[in-house]
């Protein structure tokens, strides 16, 4: 997995082309959703991505994170291979997943991705136990739950929160507050003014950064790294952002207006993270157009990757359930295999 | 073979499944370092049922690890730790908290493998005890190990006999899938002879035939094994009764079950989850599907009524099912 920090020209380069790349690749995926080519649903990070990427460049490639069910800028800033993450969104036996999961669940263990996850508060306790294993195992690791902010209420977050903190291990919550929880405003979900004020319950540090400022989101996040490896516990960070499509995609959007949309754009994460590349001369706008093309031929790539595999067989249905098959579930697959499933779902 | 026959071919010691429960999580401890145990009060204390005793002493409190009273927050991170290489058994104590953590159970625990295309294993070991008896009323007596065979995603095991419950929970702890040991809380005291050997372990999915029979098949699970194996005892000489213990609920040994259906034509499933929907349903109609022509008679069914479990001892007594309901059974059909 490709190492990335803000620290260096290289880096900043890099953490923009992931941005683009999640841009572009969500572009596509809401495209593709409409014409009914990606079945199921999808969640969009587009307005999002320094969240994800600030986050992810100060991570090392083999720490974990836990995502959401809006997880495609979480896979692609730390680093998934968008061919294999399109063919999952269409269902394709060659995705993350072989197909079983979708938009929802891509994971990919081995580069520290333990899934998207379609259950808001999952993440957390999930991301405790990462942990928990690193420490139990005293590997230099930390293990990071992206939540969104409707998450902060829910129950098993607490205890996450908590557990991780009483045991100091080397976890971090990082809540993106993209201000609506599905349809309900933030303000109507919770009682404190921000949602890094929870973090005192724990005696731990609660910072918000803005969200929209790559920048400033992996300044909190390589402090929190610190903080955990040190061994001296979890820290929450609260990005405040903001989603520009709905909740899903299909959404109607009747609980916001066009004009609040239209001032989180010209805060443009993307945009005012060139500007400062420009500024700076690390860029001119002729390598951002190369950069932009590179991005969108890529994407374009991962499209017709995920348009020419195979779907799955049948009878895949029937495995990756357990590390050793079961007859109760093996007794389907063989029917398959005799009668083509002309009976399957009957007892004998 | 019977499984007593077996267990005399092995050197063997008389325990508690209590203890036998302890000396497998003892051996797998000292086994695998990755191994360890983690749920409310299983540190110093002991373990509210007495079953963790002393490994707190022996093993330290990294590998017996006291946690908060946050049900889906430790299974939720037993589940992650499993993901990313370590081997957690957790205590959930009485098995209606496992409500408590549900959602980490059936969204995470039982999905995350299927959901990723099989690329991720979670080896998660989940204790729990189970079953009226002792005046603890509904929310301590819970008989739910249906609701887990149920699920896919999860295995589920449940001993009878001590030499089961140590080779069950063995054989849990070095699965590579999430296994659910549900403990009935009525037989910690019962004794047996215990295979000594380290390896000993009771293969997931293999029943054993405890007493064999010809007139009649009892498949008893948990506290209903002994008590069935009593009332076998009782009528011999005037029906012949076989007894199996499934042992594993999820996988189940159909085959086990339906060859003895065959010999004996005649069948009682006693288990104490509650009568609909569940356990016994299943476990017949496996046996029809693969014996029906075998059939002598209805099979018979024994558990509790679909009432929760009550606290008052007459009103427990009505309704746990026991060996007196068994032999009732039999006689029905016999």
């Amino acid at each position: 997995m490709e190492d990335y920090t803000l620290d260096t020209e290289d880096g900043r380069l890099e953490a923009l082309r992931r941005m683009l790349t999640i841009r572009e690749f969500d572009t596509k995926a809401g495209e593709y959703f409409a014409d009914g080519e990606i079945p199921g649903f999808v969640h969009l990070y587009i307005g999002e991505e320094a969240v994800g990427v600030g986050t992810c460049a100060a991570l090392e490639p083999d720490d974990y994170i836990t995502s959401t069910h809006r997880g495609h800028g979480h896979c692609i800033a730390k680093g998934l291979d968008t061919k294999l993450m399109m063919a999952e969104l269409f269902g394709k036996r060659s995705g993350y997943c072989n197909g079983k999961g979708g938009s929802m669940h891509i994971a990919d263990v081995d580069a520290g991705m333990l899934g998207a996850n379609g259950i808001v508060g999952a993440g957390p306790p999930l991301a405790t136990g990462a942990a928990l294993s690193i420490d139990y195992q005293d590997r230099d690791q930390v293990a990071l739950a992206f939540l969104g902010d409707g998450a902060v209420a829910q129950g098993q977050v607490h205890e996450a929160v908590n557990m991780a903190s009483t045991w100091d291990l080397p976890a971090i919550f990082l809540v993106e507050n993209n201000k609506y929880g599905e349809a309900t405003p933030v303000e109507k979900q919770h009682n404190v003014k921000q949602l890094s004020d929870t973090a005192q319950a724990y005696d731990i540090p609660g910072v918000t950064v803005d969200g929209m400022d790559v920048t400033a989101v992996t300044e909190a996040v390589e402090e929190a790294r610190k903080r955990a490896r040190a061994g001296d516990g979890p820290t929450m960070i609260e990005a405040e952002t903001y989603r520009y499509n709905g909740h899903y995609e299909g959404d109607e959007q009747n609980y916001r207006d066009e004009e609040e949309v239209a001032q989180w754009k010209e805060r443009d994460a993307i945009e005012s993270f060139k500007e400062r590349l420009l500024d700076r001369g690390e860029l001119t706008e002729a390598e951002f157009g190369e950069l932009q093309a590179e991005v969108e031929d890529e994407i374009a790539d991962a499209v017709e990757y995920a348009q020419n595999s195979d779907l799955p067989e049948p009878e895949e249905a029937y495995e990756d359930m357990f590390s050793e098959s079961v007859p109760e579930v093996e007794q389907f697959a063989s029917r398959l295999r005799t009668d083509g499933g002309s009976s399957r779902g009957d007892s004998q | 073979m019977t499984a007593q026959a077996e267990l005399e071919r092995e050197e063997t010691e008389t325990m508690t499944v209590r203890e036998a429960i302890r000396e497998a999580l003892r051996e797998e401890l000292a086994r695998d370092e990755d191994v360890y145990i983690m749920g409310e009060d299983v540190g110093a204390f002991g373990g509210v049922l007495e079953v963790t005793g002393d490994l707190y002493e022996e093993f330290g409190e990294e590998r017996v690890r006291d946690t908060p009273i946050a049900e889906a927050g430790y299974v939720g991170a037993a589940t992650g730790a499993a993901a990313t290489g370590t081997r957690p058994v957790i205590e959930l104590m009485f098995s209606d908290f496992i409500g408590v953590s549900m959602e980490q159970i059936m969204n995470q625990m039982a999905k995350m493998r299927y959901m990723f295309g099989g690329k991720t294993e979670i080896p998660v070991t989940v204790r729990a005890t189970e079953g009226g008896g002792m005046g603890a009323a509904s929310q301590h007596s819970g008989t739910v190990h249906a609701w887990i065979s149920h699920f896919p995603g999860l295995k589920a095991v449940a001993p009878g006999t001590a030499a089961a419950a140590k080779g069950l929970t063995k054989a849990a702890i070095r699965s590579n899938d999430p296994v659910f040991v549900f403990e009935n809380k009525m037989i910690y005291e019962q004794q047996g002879d215990v295979p000594t050997d380290e390896d000993y372990i009771v293969p997931i999915g293999e029943a054993a035939v405890e007493r064999e029979g010809e007139d009649v098949t009892v498949v008893a699970t948990q506290r209903l094994v002994g008590e069935s194996l009593d009332v076998a005892d009782r009528l011999a000489g005037d029906v012949s009764v076989e007894v199996i213990d499934p042992r594993s609920l999820y996988p189940l040994d159909t085959e086990t079950i339906a060859e003895s259906l065959r010999k004996t034509g005649r069948m009682v499933v006693a288990d104490e989850t509650p009568l609909s929907y569940g356990t016994h349903a299943e476990i017949i109609t496996r046996a029809q599907e693969e014996a029906f022509f075998s059939l002598d008679a209805p099979i018979q069914r024994v558990g509790t009524p679909d009432t929760h479990m009550p606290f008052s001892t007459p009103l427990e007594q009505e309704v746990l099912p026991d060996g007196e309901g068994v032999e009732n059974a039999i006689r029905r059909i016999t």
